[in-house]
């Protein structure tokens, strides 16, 4: 029985401690929002926050992360309010089929928190998750659009 | 003068709600009175269309899937023009291909491939907007004893005017249920739209920011199981044994499958589990001969087709054989396309619960009757005890829409499991090898001039698969696949060859490896604009001409193909100096009845090609979502350069050899030029274009032209990383 603390909430989760952070919060606590894309950490669609580092969670067992803090895509948002990287995607009509963007807003609210004026270099080499949409110019715009927010 | 749906609304109400929402019909006979279908709330149907609630939320049913390209904010938009509601108020449902058997087919099509979606269902669901708007004025007239004449309707609101009396859609919708429905109504001029053919934001995003949104994959059911699954590597092959005892007592397991002749899952409390002890099970598989076939065995076969003597006929005129024999100057190059995977962020997965009775599957799907089908194949039961709940999808791409393994597999696995919801869900290792893959092509271009330099025949000889013969045998014919030639068809198809040559042949030598072709966004299109569009630049380089004057010459008779290619011609600056190192490159296609084209400008620095910029143009005839379009078109770009830099599936000992992202990778944000998008919106009585696929054919030939101005090297064959070419 490990001890998991996901978006301010601790959870008691009893799985062989070898499997990956993303199945355990999509199975054993139930936030799906956390997307498999493709199990080997290229795709970034599993994008989670441990102790505020962004991480592909489908690549970190769940005995690496107990007594940290790990936020989800569904912990974003703080009081009901949208965090600014979720505001300007909707300001900005980013998602298409969406799948992956849960994992490219949690890649970008972490670059802002390090970059809060990120430039277009920054971004190039800060986001590397894979949309097979292809959001990427709304994903630029919408990230300075932050950036540019209180 | 409503169809009864045959379902039974009690179990149909539990299953819609436990898959977070959806839509149901119950039936209300008043005393004597007419019968008003009913949404799942106890809201009235005006139509099939639309639903309004006492609230004055007006509900749109989009038979039609999403999958990220925006067809269903633009099918609400078109019924809502049509209905003249308030656009905020306007929310959206999926009805269900069983709903819609058991009316017989009243939401027409589900198929949401060949970017269909909009343009091949815009004139009933208008229709249907505009019966629902005549019934509501109708409805209030009735209540206010007056002349239907004398009422108006504006954003939801009806108003007489000579006696100042308004009410609003929620008051009336009730009565309005019980009213025949008229027919033929009018339809609005494109010039008096307000809600269509503006750059509205999608209805579909808060949910996707906040993890809200419920996929295929994500979907939680009571009591469900998961099942993870593999089938024969190489296709045609079979399962010959597994040994489930060595699995069985692993952690979570519950049962382990075999599946159809082909394959075998494994059904665990958790999907971990069941992958976990799935890649723990030894497996053995009957391969057969296809195990001795590579992509050196297909190339060689598809190269002798380029000179084969029986080839179908797609398209000609003139003699082509004969200008070419006789032309003072011939020009000849033969290029290759490979096998590509649509690679769907979320992976393939369906959900099934199966009892003796009644056999339900919840899925993301571009046909909802094409999965309704699978499941009623499946599990053998009739269809009106079938039903299939349609779900968001995490990228489509043509993966999800005729083809329905993953759906069958899904019920299979659950008819073992009696009561037991089963979640499918693929790896992605599964998803990288099991797709239905774009189909191999390999084309010989031989053009021929005359002494004063003008192109007098063009023989361009197709070899490599047919995607119908596969999966749609019946459409073939006379055994030649119509598909094959989409872009080089003959003028007035939708997918119609832009140039007029006076000699001209297209042919096609179908040569079908076993490997399983499929519908990959765009679909034939993809090679045949390289093809045509590269060999263009190699023609007009032949005799020295500009490339797009050369190409004006050839089509004058093709008047929408010239607009787009002048309008990015126009835009990019061509014939105007570029900034120093940038090349320009050019390519444009009628597909899907829209006229597209792409001016890309590119630098290269030793073996790292960078596309700074492309420009976009769509004609699609009417634009319904100007907003969405640009969406499509700069999404485009990425998915044909992701496939000309980088994509191709190889085949080693029958299987196919990428597995994952790593070896099947995808553009990153770094590598995104910047996109313009210019749409014309050429209106009048030619049929509506779709947005979707035309878009993504254009990239690499205009990528390519301009790399060859920058290189002086001409590149027939892809992936660019195959020739160490790195896209920056």
């Amino acid at each position: 029985m490990a001890a998991l603390s996901v978006n301010g909430q601790t959870h008691q989760v009893d799985v062989d401690p070898n499997t990956p952070l993303l199945w355990v919060l999509r199975e054993q606590i139930g936030l799906t929002g956390t997307k498999y894309g493709c199990g080997i950490a290229q795709c970034g669609a599993c994008t989670v926050h441990v102790d505020g580092v962004a991480m592909r969670s489908c690549s970190v067992p769940l005995s690496a992360v107990a007594g940290k803090q790990i936020t989800t895509i569904e912990g974003l948002a703080q009081n009901g309010v949208l965090h600014k990287v979720q505001k300007a995607w909707i300001d900005h009509d980013v998602p298409q089929c969406g799948y992956c963007q849960s994992g490219m807003i949690m890649a970008v609210a972490e670059l802002l928190k390090n970059k809060p004026k990120p430039t277009d270099a920054d971004i190039d080499a800060g986001i590397t998750n894979i949309c097979r949409c292809g959001t990427f110019q709304q994903v630029r715009a919408a990230i300075h659009a932050a950036a540019a927010s209180a | 003068m409503n169809y009864v749906p045959k379902m039974n609304r009690r179990s149909f109400v539990i299953t819609a709600a436990a898959a977070g929402g959806g839509l149901a019909l119950g039936l209300e006979i008043p005393f004597g009175g007419p019968q008003v279908i009913r949404a799942q709330d106890g809201s009235p149907e005006i139509n099939a269309w639309v639903v309004i609630r006492p609230n004055d939320t007006v509900v749109i049913r989009v038979a039609r899937a999403e999958m990220g390209q925006g067809t269903l904010t633009g099918l609400c938009q078109l019924v809502a023009e049509e209905l003249d509601c308030d656009w905020s108020k306007v929310t959206w449902e999926y009805p269900t291909p069983g709903q819609s058997v058991a009316r017989k087919r009243v939401w027409g099509d589900f198929s949401t491939g060949g970017s269909r979606g909009i343009r091949m269902s815009h004139e009933y669901v208008r229709q249907g907007g505009a019966a629902a708007r005549e019934m509501l004025k109708q409805a209030a007239a009735n209540e206010w004893k007056v002349p239907v004449s004398e009422v108006s309707a504006e954003n939801s609101v009806i108003t007489h005017k000579a006696s100042n009396r308004t009410t609003t859609y929620g008051k009336v919708a009730e009565a309005a249920a019980k009213l025949e429905q008229p027919k033929d109504v009018k339809l609005k001029d494109r010039k008096d739209w307000k809600i269509a053919g503006k750059p509205l934001k999608r209805l579909d995003t808060p949910d996707k920011v906040t993890g809200k949104q419920v996929y295929g994959a994500d979907l939680k059911l009571p009591g469900m199981l998961n099942a993870a699954i593999k089938e024969c590597p190489v296709m045609g092959g079979k399962i010959k044994s597994f040994d489930a005892a060595k699995i069985e007592k692993m952690p979570g397991v519950k049962k382990v499958v075999q599946v159809g002749d082909t394959g075998v899952a494994v059904v665990a409390d958790t999907w971990w589990q069941a992958k976990t002890a799935l890649d723990a099970l030894p497996i053995t598989w009957d391969q057969g001969d296809n195990a001795k076939v590579s992509s050196e065995s297909i190339a060689e076969w598809l190269k002798a087709g380029l000179d084969a003597p029986e080839a179908f006929v797609g398209n000609s005129n003139g003699d082509a054989k004969a200008a070419l024999a006789s032309a003072a100057k011939k020009v000849e190059a033969v290029y290759a396309y490979p096998y590509q995977n649509h690679a769907c962020m979320e992976p393939m997965n369906a959900t099934a619960r199966y009892t003796a009775d009644k056999c339900e599957v919840w899925g993301p799907t571009q046909n909802g009757e094409a999965a309704f089908g699978a499941a009623v194949q499946a599990s053998g039961l009739p269809a009106d005890k079938c039903e299939v709940y349609r779900m968001h999808l995490g990228g489509g791409f043509g993966r999800r829409g005729a083809f329905h393994d993953y759906t069958r597999q899904a019920v299979l696995i659950a008819k073992q499991m009696p009561g037991v919801p089963v979640k499918l869900l693929w790896s992605r290792e599964e998803d990288m090898i099991q797709v239905r893959f774009h189909p191999v092509m390999q084309c010989k271009l031989v053009g021929g001039f005359d002494a004063a330099n003008n192109l007098t025949a063009l023989h361009m000889r197709l070899s490599g698969q047919s995607i119908l013969a596969d999966v749609f045998p019946q459409n073939l014919q006379n055994g030649k696949d119509p598909l094959t030639f989409q872009g080089l068809m003959p003028t007035g198809q939708e997918h119609a060859f832009g140039y007029s040559i006076p000699n001209l042949m297209i042919d096609h030598a179908m040569r079908n490896p076993h490997i399983k072709p499929g519908f990959w966004r765009g679909v034939n299109i993809n090679q045949n604009c390289i093809f045509i569009e590269c060999f263009m630049d190699e023609l007009a380089q032949a005799v020295g001409q500009d490339e797009l004057e050369f190409r004006r010459k050839l089509m004058s008779q093709h008047p929408r193909n010239l607009a787009v290619l002048n309008a990015v011609a126009e835009r990019i600056g061509w014939g105007k100096p570029a900034p120093q190192g940038v090349y320009r490159g050019l390519a444009h296609m009628k597909a899907f009845n829209a006229y597209v084209a792409a001016a890309a400008e590119i630098s290269v620095t030793g073996n790292k090609m960078k596309v700074h910029r492309i420009v976009g143009a769509t004609d699609p005839t009417y634009a319904v979502n100007p907003a969405q379009i640009d969406r499509q078109v700069s999404g485009s770009f990425v998915y044909g350069l992701s496939a000309l830099f980088y994509q191709e599936c190889t085949v080693k000992d029958g299987a196919i050899q990428q597995t994952n992202f790593d070896n099947y990778n995808s553009m990153r944000i770094a590598e995104m030029p910047k996109v313009e998008s210019i749409i014309i919106e050429s209106g009048g009585s030619d049929p509506w274009g779709g947005v979707g696929e035309p878009t993504i054919c254009v990239a690499a030939p205009a990528v390519l032209n301009a790399y060859f101005k920058a290189t002086g090297q001409r590149i027939r064959s892809f992936p660019l990383k195959n020739h160490n070419i790195q896209m920056a």
